[in-house]
């Protein structure tokens, strides 16, 4: 790839050959703003945000898809720029709702930046807005039309990054909206529940159902952690509030996911503070008792305490009673008898030690491992 | 549509033929509508299952021409041009017409699925404005009085 | 027929083509009909049955032809007799109960009723009828010269030997056989022909730029998607001369250097895709298409794709995400499709009349088409001709010519007797013109430096009966219905400018809404992604240029000048031009008006319901549309 040399904003740039003037803007650092344009995804030219002014023609363009030349000259930020932005601002603030102060997005959210930036105060149309119910039944994501600006950015995200082209824009003009599969709902369409639609929907439109109302972005703190579901080993973005996960993102710079991530990594942390959740050893009565295990129907609820009960015990006593059977069990049945299933949720380290256990010290080859599923 | 069941079998013959085209969609949703009159779930499903299609590509494009219809239409088909030269030579007063003598509106049926009304653009007989067509029948210099006799000759 | 193999062949089979053509017209007897979806609208089928029983009736021998459309829509249906040697006689409004008539008048008894006789056209030799005058001495034809139109209405569209005998596929001949790719690029370049899509660009620079692309294959389309309202001039070519198209595609083929073309028809024009099918057909069955094209080397296949309903296809990146069975939506260009089109390869988008016009360059070189029109607008533009004006129909014109001339001497004036107020060119994303730009030339940058467009060559004529602001509010609601939804400006921009006009037009608007739509207009014309959206607002400013004071009386009075906003205007009969003869009492639904016999009349404003019937009726223009607060107020009580 050659550099070509143009004019951004004055100054004389060097610009990789074949990136657009945006791409090339973004390697400078230099700001342009952006709505449907996304850096993981394919330009789309839609929301006429990132419009430049190019020397020699006579409309504005998007610099997300117009490619740079030798000796181009380029302006981001003239008064003409900004005041066709405002508009297509305004534009979008007049179909769209104006709750920033009770919606979930807030403080995370493009829309809002920018109305802010280019002090976008009011509905000055006060033209026909759209009232789309927000029902979606399924389970993870809330689907609010209302919100949405029509980026496309969760139709490329599904299409050309998952490949399930479960999105698509239905219908045309001031009609158009996003849908799902055959304009259902969006658990009766293909759809994986992976949520990248949502880790790139710039607006409240996409947003998860778990962490509605769970907190502002400058009430988290953003914890970066591996997920601990798989052996990809994706890189996410935990927002804890009160020492609760109430949000996952994906993280951009995770080396093995680059951003996106799948519905277990995304949706499937409730557990971490379930009210199910063990957090001591327990065992059953009986086995503390040292005693056989009972059939259930001899047991008499008047005289003795239920011997199947769980009992909390600490470590040492659990383990203690844990490697007691596994070794009596060996003995009595030889080490084919016993077989482990090992966790994605483990350090490598851990299943390492795992197998050792069961190779060296019980003696079976009988070990797997949940991700290889 | 519950309670319509089609044959989904009909539309094999389609999707063989398109099978080596590329971007065929448009072809084939034109020529399922044929068969069915308009595009049916079932039908849409059946596409996407064997052509490899997304649904949600169907249904998008399906939803962005014009031509294409999701619901069941009636039985006779009236389309009235509401292009410049139609519009300017009296068609909205054809458009009128048509819905207070058959009580629908434009863009739908009848009750009883007899009668769809479409507003078209221009079916480029500008000059005999206003034009009408009937079951694919054109009629020009069409007046309120003589589509709805022209309707009425149907049955 | 067998393929034709080689040059030889085809100068063989045009020869005989044409000494059938001369034999049919120095022996036999022709009857000829116009079969274009105008002509079947006014009843061509039911006067062609009338024809064949006449003749079976009366045991007269003739050979029927269909032909397509010759562009008079105003007098359709057409029939033409042809004598054995003599010129064609046509009759124009032929009803099937005139046909006995005419038949015994013309061929028994040998009358010419003039009547019902438009005119004439001369046969092969010239030969004419004394008396009867020839189309060149016709208004709506002297100032015409016809060059994508040439064939239509004279030839039969169905035949490829008429064609051939009309000296067709000569182009392709001289294009194949005596240059080079590049030098037909260069001839294109020399004749000035620009793109008759609308935009105007020059097409041998767009063939230059897609054959020096480096990527293969590259593919040559037609944009047959004519979506404007009011427009019909490629369904005319396409139903009336389909092998003009043909021709020019495998020659743009040719020089561009592609294997394959694809012709992108609206599924409204059913008449237009049987035609071309069975063109295309014949054209394989002779070797025009396919592989090794009359033995030149040159292979080219030609498929039709069939649009499904959406305007914004007439978009050269919409049409292709058409193509490629996708939504139509346009994408931001660069890259043009001439670098990167469809399916990402370059790609030569030209509109229907583009083509058959470049197949005529061929034939009669660079330097005849350049001389005709105006120095940067050369050759002729084509227009369908409509609205308020006595002759309605297709046009084509040597560019240069003024409107006045267009709408006044072809189109005969306005109908009625009204009042001509304005004319719209370029569609509805054109503009208006008023009485005193009727001067203007029409010719690309004339017309757009005036404040309207060519587009693709829709003019329609509006008399005073036309409200200005509701005619702008129909073109919105037309384009903002056809808005792909893809980019702001246009998705929203389209609706908030519907919603400013469609106040107005209902006595809510307010003068700063007159700013609005300026500033709205503006930024869509700026900032969208598309054509349309760029355009959308076009007829909205241009009539809010030239008829300012119309929307200000919406606004400012609440009055319709031209009594077409509900609500916006009374009506009341002036007593002097006022006969008293009737007509308005009898047409009034409501019996709103009253008045002794021959003695003028009065409106009961209480009861009047503002339907336009006595103003349809009156005779003597003795019903004005007036202000409401212009009457007393007792009448108007609202």
């Amino acid at each position: 790839m050659g550099k070509v040399n143009f004019i951004l904003d004055g100054k004389e740039i060097q610009a990789e050959k074949g990136d657009t003037i945006l791409q090339a803007a973004r390697r400078l650092g230099i700001y342009i703003p952006v709505l449907c344009d996304h850096p993981a995804l394919p330009p789309e030219g839609a929301c006429r945000i990132c419009l430049v002014e190019i020397e020699g023609q006579r409309a504005l363009h998007p610099s997300c898809t117009y490619p740079v030349s030798e000796g181009m000259v380029v302006e981001t930020n003239t008064e003409r720029i900004r005041a066709a932005r405002k508009f297509n601002l305004e534009l979008l603030v007049s179909d769209h709702p104006l709750d920033c102060m009770t919606c979930d997005a807030t403080g995370d959210c493009l829309l809002q930046d920018l109305a802010y930036e280019y002090d976008v105060t009011e509905d000055r149309f006060e033209g026909t807005k759209h009232h789309y119910s927000v029902n979606d039944p399924n389970p993870f994501i809330q689907v609010d039309r209302n919100k949405c600006i029509l980026c496309r950015r969760c139709v490329r995200a599904c299409r050309e990054v998952n490949g399930v082209e479960a999105i698509s824009v239905f219908y045309r003009g001031f009609s158009a909206y996003i849908g799902f599969g055959a304009d259902s709902s969006m658990d009766d369409s293909p759809c994986e529940f992976c949520g990248s639609c949502v880790e790139v929907c710039p607006t409240g439109a996409l947003w998860p159902k778990q962490s509605l109302g769970q907190g502002r972005p400058w009430q988290v703190e953003k914890v970066r952690t591996t997920c601990p579901y798989c052996g990809v080993g994706c890189q996410l973005i935990l927002e804890v509030k009160d020492n609760k996960i109430v949000k996952v993102d994906s993280a951009w710079e995770g080396p093995s996911n680059h951003g996106w991530t799948c519905v277990k990594g995304r949706f499937g942390y409730d557990f971490t503070s379930h009210a199910d959740r063990l957090s001591h050893p327990r065992v059953r009565k009986y086995l503390l008792d040292g005693k056989k295990k009972p059939t259930a129907s001899k047991r008499d609820p008047e005289k003795e305490a239920n011997p199947w009960q769980w009992v909390e015990v600490d470590w040492e006593t659990a383990l203690g009673i844990a490697a007691d059977r596994m070794r009596q069990i060996r003995d009595d049945h030889g080490p084919g008898s016993i077989g482990f299933l090992t966790s994605a949720k483990c350090l490598n380290e851990e299943n390492y030690l795992m197998n050792k256990l069961a190779r060296q010290v019980i003696g079976t080859n009988s070990i797997d491992h949940c991700a290889r599923l | 549509m519950s309670g319509n069941d089609i044959d989904v079998a009909l539309i094999d013959p389609i999707l063989q033929e398109f099978k080596e085209q590329k971007g065929a969609v448009i072809p084939i949703l034109q020529r399922t509508q044929d068969i069915y009159g308009y595009l049916p779930e079932d039908a849409m499903q059946e596409i996407s299952k064997k052509s490899g299609i997304s649904i949600s590509q169907l249904y998008g494009v399906a939803t962005f021409y014009a031509q294409f219809n999701l619901e069941p239409r009636g039985r006779h088909l009236i389309q009235i041009c509401d292009g410049t030269a139609c519009h300017v030579r009296g068609a909205p007063k054809l458009v009128e017409a048509v819905e207070g003598q058959y009580n629908l509106e434009a863009g739908g049926s009848d009750p009883d699925f007899q009668y769809t009304l479409e507003i078209v653009y221009c079916l480029g007989s500008c000059g005999l404005a206003p034009i009408a067509l009937v079951d694919g029948q054109v009629y020009g210099n069409t007046t309120p009085d003589s589509l709805v006799e022209n309707i009425k000759e149907l049955d | 027929m067998p393929v034709l193999k080689n040059l030889t062949e085809l100068k063989e089979l045009r020869e005989k083509a044409r000494a059938q053509k001369a034999d049919r017209e120095n022996n036999k007897l022709t009857i000829i009909l116009g079969m274009g979806t105008c002509g079947i609208a006014a009843g061509a089928n039911e006067v062609a049955a009338a024809v064949r029983e006449e003749l079976d009736k009366r045991n007269i021998e003739a050979e029927i032809v269909n032909v397509g459309c010759i562009g008079m829509c105003h007098n359709e249906p057409l029939l033409d007799i042809q004598e054995p040697g003599g010129p064609r006689v046509t009759y124009t409004k032929v009803k099937p109960a005139m046909v006995g008539k005419i038949i015994e008048k013309h061929l028994v008894k040998g009358e010419l009723s003039k009547r019902w006789i438009f005119g004439q056209l001369p046969g092969e030799n010239g030969q004419t009828i004394e008396g009867l005058k020839t189309y060149d001495e016709l208004p709506f034809y002297s100032k015409q010269i016809r060059i994508a139109l040439r064939n239509c209405g004279i030839i039969d569209p169905e035949s490829i030997e008429e064609y051939l005998a009309s000296g067709g596929y000569g182009g392709l001949e001289k294009a194949l056989f005596q240059m080079s790719p590049d030098e037909v690029i260069e001839e294109i370049k020399d004749s000035g022909l620009r793109g008759r899509g609308g935009a105007g660009f020059l097409t041998g620079l767009k063939w230059e730029f897609c054959r020096k692309a480096k990527d293969y294959p590259k593919y040559v389309i037609c944009n047959a998607d004519e979506g404007d309202p009011g427009a019909f001039m490629d369904r005319s070519v396409l139903e009336g001369d389909p092998h003009a198209l043909l021709e020019g595609m495998i020659i743009a083929g040719y020089a561009i250097g592609a294997p394959e073309g694809y012709i992108y028809c609206r599924a409204e024009y059913p008449l237009a895709i049987v035609r071309l099918k069975k063109a295309i057909q014949q054209a394989y069955d002779l070797g025009f298409l396919g592989e090794n094209i009359l033995g030149s080397g040159y292979s080219f296949d030609l498929k039709i794709k069939e649009g499904a309903g959406a305007f914004v296809c007439g978009e050269e990146t919409a049409l292709i995400a058409s193509i490629e069975g996708k939504r139509g939506e346009p994408r931001p260009r660069p890259p043009y499709p001439a670098a990167s089109g469809l399916w990402g390869k370059p790609t030569n988008v030209n509109n229907v009349k583009s083509y058959a016009i470049a197949s005529q360059i061929m034939v009669r070189g660079a330097d005849w088409f350049s001389k005709i029109g105006t120095k940067k607008s050369p050759g002729t533009a084509v227009f369908a001709l409509t609205g308020k004006i006595k002759n309605t129909g297709l046009v084509e014109v040597p560019m240069g010519i003024s409107l006045r001339e267009i709408i006044y001497d072809l189109g005969g004036g306005i109908i009625n007797n009204k009042r001509f107020k304005a004319v719209q060119t370029g569609g509805p994303l054109g503009g208006c013109l008023p009485e005193d730009a009727l001067d203007t030339a029409v010719d690309f940058d004339s017309l757009t430096a005036a404040g309207a467009t060519m587009g693709s060559g829709g003019m329609i004529v509006v008399d005073q009966d036309t409200c200005m602001v509701e005619f702008a509010r129909y073109f919105l609601t037309f384009a903002s219905a056809e808005s792909c939804g893809k980019c702001v400006p246009c998705r929203i921009g389209g609706q908030r400018l519907l919603e400013v006009l469609t106040r107005i037009t209902r006595g809510e608007g307010s003068l700063e809404d007159l700013d609005e739509i300026e500033r709205i207009s503006k930024y869509m014309r700026e900032g969208s992604l598309c054509a349309l959206g760029q355009l959308t607002p076009g007829p909205v400013m241009a009539s809010l240029r030239f008829f300012r004071e119309e929307y200000e009386a919406h606004v400012t009075e609440k009055f319709c000048p031209a009594g077409v906003c509900a609500g916006m205007y009374a009506y009341e009969i002036d007593a002097d031009p006022c006969t008293g003869c009737g007509l308005c009492a009898k047409a009034c639904p409501t019996n709103a008006i009253t008045g002794e016999k021959k003695e003028p009349h009065a409106i009961d404003q209480l009861q009047c319901i503002q339907c336009g019937a006595c103003y349809e009726v009156c005779n003597f223009g003795a019903v004005l549309v007036k202000r409401k607060h212009e009457l007393p107020v007792a009448e108007v009580n609202k």
